[in-house]
């Protein structure tokens, strides 16, 4: 007992020093791939395929050149084209609504689970924590067909072709609906723990489900909402696979990772350039998570942890 | 530029008449039924709240999923039934075995090594000072897409002729280390783990992360009671902070199994499935969409599906006794 209370400071000094010796390391090797690129982003063609990044530590050397031709188009690199500022729109106006409308209705689903209770509610809260299993490519090709040609039962027409692919609605809705399993589940562990006592006073009060979703849920839930909304953010942002299906990647509505992706198969020719498109697509979510991380934590802990 | 802004502005109108066209469209709905008084109110309002959503997941989820095991009955085009023939493909075909291999792989090593790794950074900063930078740079990745990612990994990866100077970094190091640089992402088996390591750089934050907030609710007083008995370092994790965060520790395991199963971008943008890395979602895609052999595709989604289950049931199990303990 003693002996180890005489230990106790050499030993946590020690380990405390070995810890943080061992996570700087590590965060230094993970950082150093995002900090290449970055630099390259600054590097001339020549020196790019000439030299590795690590080079301009010898001699600096930079310039603005990749961005401008990234950003404003470009006379000799025939595949930027017009510059990716369209695609960075598209990938703004595809990405607004996407996380907007699916946090509404399943904020509104998880309030009717956890406080209008029916019989089977608790089955079907399951049923939908279950969905998220269901990998999204098997949607694809139905979803596609749905959009296109709408659902009919022999001659009936169930659903009319909504006439959707190819336009913003058509990259839209997918997302919302993808969005909805963990959605739901996410936004339902925080609005079945708001406070009993709160909601049946107001019920007492005579409040409706509907104001006390607007007036109690919606305002205390912002939080979750908030964790979520980063996620969300984050997935359609980030996201290929639904872009490459569902947006053709022409100019009018494929979002900046579509056009990039396609890029990087010629990129033989304009490695330099992306460069600066890769760090251009990377700012925006970069900016949004290091300034809203902590309800990004909050989001995934309340997923992951109990 | 100035088409920019004459293509810009009707966009962004788009999105402003989808997100206030879509509240208003609730609102109205929200002053109909809340006017119902009796005993309609609660079916009402279960069907104004749910009936969004679940004509969403009933469109988008349920009614492909069941499409979709149609589908793998039957052939390319999906009009003719063709039995098992495209299941007896995946698990016959010499191609296919290297896939699912490779899936294997994928779900045995990468769920390790993100955990592992997650454990010890998480254990390790919960002692060292000034943990919030480390922290930020260690889980920067979970932002970046796989497209951007493997961008970032191409100036990793890339090879030149030896006897230049190597512009990318692994080879660089190699050559100065002495050895040898190759072409990384043409050598298999080896190309398979370097497109893990990409994956596993950008969830070892993820893993980190939660586990880190696991550890910081084990009560301290405990910590200091086992200290005060002599447990230390190692011995303090075996016996005090592991048992406390094991229930967090699969968590983050069984999703990484989740992840590795469904890998796609990285495989996607780096080599296209060639080389020997393919693995069951790219084939997947490459199946529907560069094939179009529709009857293929969806087989290989109802693999991926089986295969998901026992992780889906392991959780489900985990959520139940979570809610029993309320």
């Amino acid at each position: 007992m003693s002996k180890v209370a005489e230990h106790t400071p050499g030993r946590k000094l020690f380990s405390s020093k070995f810890a943080a010796l061992v996570v700087w390391t590590i965060t230094i090797i993970w950082t150093i791939p995002t900090f290449g690129l970055f630099v390259s982003s600054f590097r001339s063609k020549t020196d790019i395929y000439a030299t590795g990044w690590w080079n301009v530590f010898l001699h600096p050397h930079f310039t603005l050149a990749n961005y401008h031709d990234v950003i404003f188009g470009s006379s000799t690199q025939a595949a930027v084209g017009n510059g990716v500022l369209p695609y960075l729109v598209n990938s703004i106006v595809i990405t607004i609504p996407a996380v907007i409308i699916p946090i509404i209705v399943a904020t509104m689903a998880a309030y009717s689970l956890a406080w209008v209770k029916f019989k089977g509610s608790d089955f079907v809260f399951f049923f939908i924590f279950a969905l998220q299993i269901v990998p999204l490519q098997m949607s694809l090709i139905p979803l596609l067909q749905l959009f296109t040609g709408g659902a009919h039962i022999g001659h009936f027409t169930l659903i009319p072709k909504l006439g959707i692919a190819g336009h913003f609605a058509g990259i839209w809705l997918p997302h919302t609906m993808f969005a909805m399993p963990l959605a739901i589940y996410l936004l339902h562990n925080f609005i079945a723990s708001l406070p009993r006592d709160l909601m049946e006073a107001a019920y007492m009060d005579g409040a409706n489900h509907f104001k006390v979703f607007r007036q109690i849920v919606i305002p205390l839930s912002i939080p979750a909402i908030a964790a979520f909304a980063i996620f969300q953010f984050l997935w359609v942002w980030n996201d290929l696979l639904v872009a490459l299906t569902f947006a053709s990647g022409t100019e009018e509505i494929a979002p900046i990772n579509a056009k990039l992706a396609s890029l990087v198969g010629q990129y033989g020719s304009g490695w330099q350039l992306l460069t600066a498109g890769a760090f251009i697509s990377i700012a925006i979510p970069l900016i949004v998570f290091f300034s809203l991380q902590r309800f990004f934590v909050r989001g995934l802990l309340s997923g992951s942890v109990k | 530029m100035n088409n920019l802004l004459s293509t810009a502005g009707p966009k962004f109108a788009q999105v402003l008449i989808a997100v206030f066209g879509f509240l208003a469209i609730m609102a109205v709905i929200f002053w109909i039924a809340g006017r119902a008084n009796g005993r309609k109110v609660k079916p009402i309002a279960n069907i104004v709240f749910l009936g969004p959503a679940a004509i969403l997941l009933i469109l988008g989820l349920i009614v492909p999923a069941f499409q979709t095991i149609a589908f793998s009955f039957k052939g390319e085009d999906s009009k003719s039934w063709v039995g098992f023939a495209n299941y007896h493909w995946i698990f016959t075909d010499p191609d296919m075995r290297q896939v699912l291999f490779n899936t294997f792989l994928w779900i045995l090593i990468v769920p390790i090594f993100v955990t592992f790794l997650g454990l010890l950074l998480a254990v390790f900063m919960d002692r060292m000072k000034r943990e919030s930078l480390p922290k930020s740079l260690l889980f920067m990745p979970m932002a970046i897409s796989f497209v951007g990612a493997s961008i970032i990994w191409r100036f990793v990866y890339n090879y030149s002729n030896p006897y230049q100077p190597q512009v990318g970094l692994l080879s660089a190091i190699v050559k100065g280390l002495g050895g040898h640089p190759q072409n990384w992402l043409l050598d298999k088996p080896l190309n398979t783990f370097l497109l893990m390591l990409i994956f596993i750089w950008v969830q070892t934050g993820f893993g980190m992360v939660i586990l880190s907030a696991a550890i910081k609710a084990v009560p301290s007083d405990i910590v200091e009671a086992s200290a005060l008995d002599g447990a230390y370092g190692f011995r303090l994790f075996r016996y005090i902070t592991f048992p406390a965060v094991r229930s967090t520790f699969i968590v983050v395991l069984a999703t990484q199994v989740v992840g590795a199963l469904k890998i796609f971008d990285v495989v996607r943008t780096m080599t296209g499935g060639n080389f020997g890395t393919n693995v069951l979602a790219n084939e997947m895609y490459a199946q529907i969409f560069v094939q179009f052999n529709q009857g293929k595709g969806a087989a290989l989604a109802i693999v991926l599906f089986l295969l998901v289950i026992p992780v889906l049931l392991f959780n489900m199990r985990n959520l139940r006794l979570e809610r029993s303990e309320r």
